[in-house]
């Protein structure tokens, strides 16, 4: 009646074991290279206090929210502008970088080009441009357009290196041209995830709309940035609800837009 | 039965067609609004391909000495900020996703508060938050690491959630059958279900802050946009071209990396 050896219910998985020791580590190593203590963290904690009290209440005056309105309407006519001419160069750029559709040499070039949009940050890129075309609201376009390149022909590509090639074949063996078989049997299949991915880059390009403003690419990120310099809180507080306020605003039209092109 | 033979057959519906071309034409309206408001400075416009010829002109050849003097360590640094600011972000986004998830909290006010704090962390810009935390920690990587943590939050906490969302009951009524207490419950029911894609989404948002953080010295929150700001303000581009090829090469190594543990775990 010895007891039966059989295996355990949940055998230790060691390679996942180490590899969680092995992050813990890292952490514990890293926060000591970093100089992240405890007691600054506290101090830190005393200010932060201090920082919010004067953060609130915001500041509603009425010169301020003017100057705050003509910001927002800026940054939001920055996203417009970039999403829309953004994706419209994403297609071709996409469809270019789409494996299944281009010759290696077009998709190579398409694809090297999408990896530098994507790898600078909206806001290095944005610094570019002020420095080429001036100070203001076209800097940012620019900047956000570069970055809209990016993400949308990318996914876009992926989207149709996907696509089921039974359609195409089909449209191409009734003798149709290049372009024939793009507008018969490619966009049909790929336009609603087109859509989709639009109204996405709307939004992220809202969100850093707000932010190139304080590089000198236009937008609210400039009225945003003056406050903070001048240790205006209650101002900053002011925008960053506002902020806040629009971007969850525009993820519900944006949700109500997806749906209707699905 | 005539009728049948005549009848006209129409990819959309009439009530899709209209709220689809309501949307073109909403669309077609915003962007003449923009580019009718946007103001072009044309003096600046005209010497553009002059200014950026000469950005190019004057970032080439770069200054390798800087890379050993200033770029190495920063370069270090902004890889931890981003890395550390990720496992804090998972490690506060976690529980908040569990409350976000409707199938595990029934509480309809928790879920909201959840979400909520998981908007106002994906609309606020890691640049804006950065700003916040230099004020609060003062300049340093602390400020760099806080705000990559509090801008992914929200990115990791509603991906974690609505992945939590849609794991199958079956295993988890079959846990609680047999009388398992509530952390097996999450260890053995919940967890198998939703790795993949807790690893797909941390991965990626390390690949994302990688690429935020090198921006974030530029407001004095550490790594290596500390020598990106400093060089930009005295001028010299051709540090600046050397910084930016390090960003750039960083970026592309990342993002082979994380494309190969994906490959491999999931």
């Amino acid at each position: 009646m010895s007891a039966i050896d059989r295996p355990a219910a949940f055998p230790v998985n060691w390679p996942a074991r180490f590899a969680w020791i092995g992050l813990a580590l890292y952490t514990a190593y890293a926060t000591s290279i970093l100089n992240l203590t405890w007691a600054r963290f506290l101090t830190g904690l005393d200010n932060g206090a201090k920082f919010l009290g004067r953060m609130f209440p915001p500041n509603m005056a009425a010169d301020k929210l003017d100057l705050i309105a003509v910001g927002m309407v800026e940054s939001i006519q920055i996203a417009v502008l970039a999403t829309f001419f953004g994706v419209l160069l994403s297609m071709p750029l996409g469809l270019a970088g789409a494996r299944n559709l281009a010759p290696g040499w077009l998709s190579w070039s398409a694809r090297g080009l999408i990896a530098v949009f994507r790898s600078f940050h909206p806001v290095i890129v944005s610094i570019l441009f002020v420095k080429a075309v001036g100070f203001g609201a076209l800097a940012g376009i620019l900047a956000l357009i570069v970055s809209s390149m990016g993400f949308v022909s990318k996914l876009f590509a992926e989207v149709v290196e996907e696509m089921n090639p039974k359609q195409v074949e089909a449209v191409r063996a009734t003798g149709a041209s290049f372009w024939n078989v793009l507008i018969m049997a490619v966009m049909p299949q790929v336009m609603a995830r087109f859509v989709g991915l639009s109204v996405y880059q709307l939004d992220s390009n809202l969100r850093n709309s707000t932010m190139v403003g304080i590089v000198g690419g236009g937008g609210i990120g400039a009225p945003l940035f003056t406050a903070y310099q001048r240790f205006d809180y209650d101002v900053v507080l002011t925008i960053l609800l506002l902020i806040i306020a629009l971007i969850m605003l525009t993820e519900l039209v944006s949700g109500r837009i997806r749906r209707i092109f699905q | 039965m005539k009728a049948a033979r005549t009848r006209r057959w129409q990819r959309f519906s009439t009530a899709e067609r209209i709220s689809r071309g309501l949307l073109y034409v909403l669309t077609a309206v915003a962007v003449v609004w923009s580019i009718k408001a946007i103001d072009v400075i044309p003096e600046f416009l005209y010497d553009a391909p002059e200014q950026t010829a000469d950005l190019f002109k004057r970032m080439w050849p770069f200054d390798w000495a800087f890379y050993p003097k200033a770029i190495h360590a920063a370069l270090i640094e902004t890889f931890h900020i981003a890395t550390l600011g990720t496992i804090l972000a998972i490690v506060l986004a976690l529980p908040l996703s569990f409350l976000a998830a409707r199938n595990f909290t029934s509480n309809p006010l928790l879920n909201f508060i959840a979400q909520f704090i998981f908007v106002s962390s994906r609309s606020v810009n890691s640049l804006i938050w950065a700003l916040l935390f230099v004020a609060i920690f003062g300049p340093g990587a602390l400020s760099g690491m806080l705000s990559i943590a509090f801008r992914s939050i929200g990115f990791v906490g509603k991906l974690f959630g609505e992945a939590l969302e849609e794991a199958q009951r079956g295993p988890i009524e079959a846990l609680t059958a047999v009388g398992a207490p509530r952390s097996m419950l999450l260890a053995k029911g919940y967890w198998p279900q939703v790795e993949p894609a807790f690893w797909s989404i941390a991965l990626l948002r390390w690949d994302i802050n990688i690429r935020e953080s090198a921006v974030l010295g530029l407001v004095g929150a550490g790594g290596i946009g500390v020598a990106l700001d400093a060089a930009l303000n005295n001028l010299y581009w051709d540090q600046v071209g050397l910084i930016l090829a390090v960003i750039f090469t960083v970026v592309i190594l990342t993002e082979i990396i994380t494309s190969s543990i994906r490959a491999r775990i999931i």
